[in-house]
């Protein structure tokens, strides 16, 4: 009880916390996307021939003449009223294009995660118990070379090998084939929509569509996450409550994972929140290169045309998810070292 | 001086990775350097007859969808690869470093803020930071290095005060007060120099990040613009060619980025060696 | 019955150095409920001894020769699934610092059924019950409570116990306690050996005690074997040995270890290593000088110091004098609660207590590294606690007050040569420029403090902690202060370095006529090398006084409780008088 107290307070004190970092968040890059070059005023009238009188009836329709103070309050006003503004480039209200697209991005980056952990812990863990062994340089060889490479270049090179060479992946583009149908719009989750509709073979065509580019991006974060699972794993072998264990007669099994294991975890869960805000990041990347139709590829295109209100959004929409993210790691690591709920 | 050089050829000597290492980051910058004399072609020359050759003798990393030769683009983009990443590393450091290590020997509210802005600041993802601020200030080469000191600020600050953190108390800090100095003496003469292994790491690290983050940049056409050569741009005009079997396009570039970042990071682990006078015999 | 019987054990590490061997070749045996201390200093293998009996030597770590034969069955040999069924069931182990010894984030309760389960097909709720009867046995107050804690909510000594409970869980015929008491306050160590002691005289366990402390050794086994650089150089019955230790370094060790009447020439009789010139210098006078406060009538300055009530008013040839400071830290706890003494020009005061008393806290307000929050503190009739700590660099006192630290391993800059560091406080407070005066104010320091001149230029990792000790005294007498602030200066130190470390303290303060304020836990050093003796508890003095008064006749009962928990022996007397 008093554990689940000291979790609940951690993460009113987070949600607290987090409220003027995302207002900064907010305030920043409303700020930033006022100063981008560029004037949407003349991107929204009806073409490169429109007269200085339209820009100017657009500017004023869409606030542009106001001071950008006043623009922000504006702005704060409308996010508060969940108005997230228009898309210039679709025509739709952000929120809703956002709504669509979110749903791929968090797939992707969920998918490379639970990729990712699943490779890094185990093989984290085997190289710890045997340091300097084989398989220990292979996992410290394949954590450096796996920070070393771009994820853009990573994901070329594996559509090249995959889908050009060998011909085992689909073709780089889009969340399924252009040809095959869609499932129904339950959680926007395709694996999660085909499983419930019980359409197995549409299910087993999205998942090899988001392999190649979950795995990309699992190869990013494999190696921070296997490299501090072992570090943290040989620090705790090394611990003075191993050897006492070990004096004791515990079984090795035991030691390995009720002492070793939960204690070595909690510095990869720390780093796991960290791992997963670089994964939002490198979204983009990812996105760009397999045609990802996704959150961020919708905010770079955006950005890129000077679009200010789904670039905000995505921005606020990021903090927002990331301050989720801690907050979920907060609750983990209450549950999993009791020594915070002693502090 | 010359007992580090000594101690640097010694750990050198039983260290032959970070001796690779060190051996192959001296290769990049001295090929980077001598660009423009050893590039066999013009880097932005077009020559759309000889566009999409696969390496030859003539070009040996083939050429592009224009014809211009790989590897003279490959020689000058290093040097403007390394020149983003050693400015904005070096701004990040100077600055971090000093942030951090007075903030973590001070302690008190102001540390607990500045901790918490960086918390704040590592914890979101810096990649779309770098974007924004790029995309606001404007696709020059100063402003990518801006963007990219400024989302490996958090790091050394975050660093540089935990370090600092842990020695604030040691008895030669209070040792360095009894014998008359101030706390600002003691530390930029005492604790960040002894901080300064431990960074050097971190810097290995970091300059290998940031090539990563402005060839991404480049890569989604936020950073430095066509036909400049850089290694994130030329992968981003490989790429169309990917799914018909031009592999050279992207894997050279690919190649290049990912060795200069695996010398910057195995450098890092032996500077770690070389730094500490602990291990100095 | 022999218990367990070493035979020519050899280990050896292998370091980044090559292998370096750790014990070479050591034999002894143990019969069944007996009591062995195994005594040594820092580096003399007595740790490895008992990880390599229970074969729990690290990866670096290999048994090269010899057997280990433990109930009949070579430990050596034993493959791990063997060793595993062993340990905690027939031998069993406790270490020092219990709350890094126990898993921080398991409660109490499970590390203890961990054990249970382990050796006992118990099923679940039957291990649960046994923890809750262990915890009782091992005098855990509210055990019922306890069982759910975890090891951060409990203190040094709880944990000490909890580690206790865990290795007699399956009552083993064997127990190895390796320096169970280090870093705990001499009041709970006398509780925790004590309870040990009694715990395994009644089910009979065999007991291996290792400890650098002889005083414990002697007041706990019946026999004790002496280990000097990886061998037992001297084995025997207690009492035996310390009447009639025929090994050079037994006799050095029981000589430099402190005991009730031991003075400062006793324990550098056997200096090893003096320099010639300071040595002989110091030995005329010295006897009679530290005979402590009963021997005032050869100086008049401690006749002086002797006098024990304050006196307010600066200004009357005081050179320290604290008047009620108070320090209070964030939380609200008062850390110095209104402590008043004073001290003479080359007088000495110990500053005792134990860990939470304050006196750490003391000895920075003293040094003007920290601000106290009320009070004052009078230098040479001069308040200096009005300048505030973050000034008192450019304060003119800075030179006059200076510090000797506790762990000479941290105190010293990683980056500074040892010349560099006695030199710095001379570049600073002196403004001496790198020449000719700066080198010889720098050897004449460590001259004085030792130092010989060829270690200036090292750096601290190439120093023993003895030598870094001694860097440590010379950077602070470089620029000739007035007063030294001693924090525990020797808590690090085999005694044997102690002893050496002490007698030049005591010299400087004689021959250079610096005061000493010396902070420690430990009463007998404090009276062999002070004139006056504070007792701190929590923050407030519970008792002041002449020091071999308040050691013979304590007043306060806290410093009795303390008196009487260290353990000690009485040597030379030839009758053994061992406190119970």
């Amino acid at each position: 009880m008093t554990i689940l107290l000291a979790i609940a307070r951690r993460v009113g004190q987070r949600l607290l916390s987090s409220i003027p970092a995302l207002l900064g968040v907010v305030v920043i890059t409303f700020v930033l996307m006022r100063v981008m070059p560029g004037d949407p005023a003349v991107f929204f009238a009806s073409g490169p021939n429109a007269g200085a009188a339209e820009i100017a009836a657009v500017r004023h329709k869409m606030g542009l003449d106001k001071p950008i103070p006043v623009q922000l309050v504006r702005y704060l006003e409308d996010i508060a009223t969940g108005n997230l503004g228009r898309s210039l480039g679709t025509g739709q209200p952000v929120t809703a294009d956002i709504a669509q697209r979110l749903p791929a991005s968090l797939e992707l980056t969920f998918t490379a995660l639970f990729i990712a952990l699943a490779a890094a812990i185990p093989l984290g863990v085997a190289a710890a118990l045997r340091p300097g062994s084989i398989v220990d340089h292979i996992v410290r060889m394949l954590c450096t070379a796996g920070v070393c490479v771009p994820t853009f270049v990573s994901g070329l090179l594996l559509i090249y090998v995959f889908y050009y060479l060998l011909g085992l992946a689909p073709d780089p583009t889009a969340r399924i084939d252009i040809f095959a149908s869609t499932p129904p719009d339950i959680t926007g989750f395709y694996l999660i929509d085909f499983a419930i509709v019980g359409d197995w073979s549409g299910w087993w065509a999205a998942f090899t569509q988001l392999l190649l580019p979950a795995c990309t991006m699992a190869l990013f974060v494999l190696a921070p996450l296997a490299r501090m699972t072992r570090a943290s794993m040989l620090a705790v072998l090394g611990s003075d409550f191993i050897r006492t264990a070990n004096a004791m007669g515990v079984s090795r099994f035991r030691i390995i994972v009720a002492y070793a294991l939960r204690n070595a975890l909690l510095p990869v869960l720390t780093i796991t929140g960290i791992v997963f805000s670089t994964m939002l990041g490198a979204n983009v990347l990812v996105e760009k290169v397999f045609s990802w139709p996704g959150v961020a590829s919708y905010a770079l295109d955006a950005l890129l045309s000077a679009d200010y209100a789904p670039v905000q959004a995505f921005v606020l929409l990021m903090a927002t998810i990331f301050v989720g993210v801690n907050v979920v790691i907060d609750i983990l690591y209450g549950i999993a070292d009791p020594r915070v709920s002693v502090e | 001086m010359s007992a580090t050089t000594r101690h640097a050829v010694f750990v050198l000597r039983g260290n032959p990775v970070t001796a690779l290492a060190a051996a192959g980051l001296v290769a990049v910058v001295v090929l980077a350097l001598a660009a423009p004399w050893i590039s066999p072609y013009d880097p932005v020359a077009s020559d759309v007859a000889q566009a999409l050759q696969p390496p030859s003798a003539a070009h040996w990393c083939g050429t592009d969808q224009l014809g211009r030769d790989i590897l003279s683009r490959l020689l000058w983009a290093a040097r403007l690869d390394l020149l983003i990443a050693v400015v904005a590393v070096g701004l990040s450091f100077v600055i971090g470093a000093m942030i951090g290590g007075f903030c973590g020997y001070k302690g008190g509210r102001l540390d607990r803020w500045v901790g918490r802005i960086v918390d704040v600041l590592m914890a979101f993802p810096l990649f779309v930071l770098a974007m924004a601020l790029v995309a606001a200030l404007g696709n020059r080469m100063e402003n990518i290095i801006i963007a990219t000191a400024v989302i490996n600020l958090p790091f050394y600050t975050r660093f540089a005060r935990a370090e600092v953190n842990v020695r604030r108390n040691a008895g030669w800090v209070e040792a360095a007060r009894a014998s008359g100095e101030g706390h600002f003496a003691v530390v930029m003469r005492f604790l960040l120099p002894n901080v300064l292994p431990a960074m050097a790491v971190q810097i290995s690290l970091n300059l290998g990040w940031a090539i990563l983050n402005a060839a991404g940049l480049s890569f989604i056409g936020l950073g430095v613009t066509a036909p400049t050569p850089e290694w994130g741009i030329m992968v981003a005009e490989g790429a169309r060619f990917i799914t018909t079997g031009k592999w050279w396009l992207v894997a050279y570039p690919g190649l290049a980025l990912m060795l200069t970042v695996l010398f910057f990071n195995l450098l890092g682990d032996g500077l770690r060696d070389i730094l500490d006078p602990r291990m100095r015999t | 019955m022999t218990l367990l019987s070493v035979e020519d054990l050899q280990v050896s590490f292998s370091t980044r150095n090559g292998v370096v061997r750790a014990l070479h070749g050591i034999s002894f045996d143990l019969d069944a409920g007996q009591t062995l201390g195994i005594v040594g200093e820092s580096g003399s293998g007595k740790s490895v001894t008992s990880l390599a009996i229970m074969r729990l030597l690290d990866r670096a770590g290999q048994i090269d020769k010899g057997r280990v034969t433990f109930q009949g069955r070579d430990i050596t040999k034993a493959k791990a699934g063997e060793l595993r069924s062993l340990r905690g069931a027939a031998m069993s182990m406790i270490f020092q610092n219990p709350r890094a010894a126990l898993n921080p984030i398991r409660t109490v309760r499970d590390q203890i059924v961990d054990v249970l389960r382990a050796h006992k097909g118990m099923t679940a709720a039957d291990a649960r019950k046994q923890a809750l009867t262990l915890l009782e046995a091992v005098r855990i107050r509210d055990a019922e409570k306890r069982l759910h804690a975890y090891p951060g909510e409990l203190s040094g000594g709880m944990c000490q116990r909890v580690m206790i409970a865990m290795a007699i869980a399956c009552e083993p015929a064997l127990l190895i306690a390796d320096e169970p008491t280090t870093g705990l306050d001499v009041t709970t160590q006398k509780v925790v050996m004590d309870l040990l002691a009694g715990i395994t005289a009644e089910h009979g366990m065999a007991t291996i005690l290792i400890t650098h402390d002889l005083g414990l050794a002697a007041k706990y086994c019946g026999s004790i074997a002496v280990m000097e650089k990886g061998l037992i150089v001297e084995r025997g019955e207690t009492e035996a040995l310390f009447r009639g230790a025929s090994h050079p370094y037994t006799r050095r060790l029981i000589a430099a270890s402190p005991t009730r009447t031991s003075t400062l020439a006793d324990l550098a009789d056997l200096d090893p290593s003096p320099p010639p010139s300071c040595h002989d210098r110091a030995k005329p006078g010295h006897r009679t000088g530290t005979g402590a406060g009963a021997a005032g009538e050869t100086r008049p300055s401690m006749r002086a110091s002797a006098s024990l009530h304050p006196v307010r008013s600066p200004g009357t040839g005081h050179l320290l004098e604290l008047q009620h400071v108070v320090k209070t830290f964030s939380g609200g706890v008062k850390a110095v609660d209104d402590v008043s003494f004073h001290l003479e020009p080359g007088g000495s005061l110990g500053l005792v207590g134990e860990s939470g008393s304050g006196k750490t806290t003391l000895s920075r307000m003293i040094c003007r590294l920290l601000d106290a929050d009320g009070g004052d503190i009078v230098f040479l009739g001069e308040s200096i606690a009005r300048v505030p700590a973050n000034d008192f660099h450019r304060a003119p006192q800075r030179r006059d007050i200076q510090i000797v630290f506790q762990d000479p391993n941290d105190s010293l800059n990683p980056r500074f040569t040892a010349f560099d560091s006695i030199a710095h406080p001379l570049r600073r407070l002196e403004h001496l420029k790198d020449g000719a005066t700066l080198a010889d104010r720098v050897r004449q320091a460590a001259e004085r403090a030792g130092l010989p001149a060829e270690l200036l230029t090292r750096f601290p990792h190439q120093l023993s902690g003895g030598q870094k000790a001694r860097v440590g005294i010379a950077r602070a007498i470089a620029p000739r202060p007035k007063l030294l602030v001693l924090d525990e200066p020797t808590a690090a130190l085999d005694v044997s370095i102690q002893a050496v470390i002490l007698q030049l303290l005591d010299r400087l303060r004689r021959e250079d006529d610096i005061a000493l304020l010396f902070v420690s836990h430990d009463l007998n050093v404090v009276r062999m090398l002070c004139d006056q003796i504070v007792v701190l508890r929590q923050g407030k003095v519970v008792e002041t006084g002449a020091s071999q008064a308040v050691f013979d006749s304590p007043r306060d009962d806290y410093t009795r409780a303390l008196l009487d928990a260290i353990p000690h022996f009485e040597p030379a007397g030839g009758r053994l008088a061992f406190a119970g």
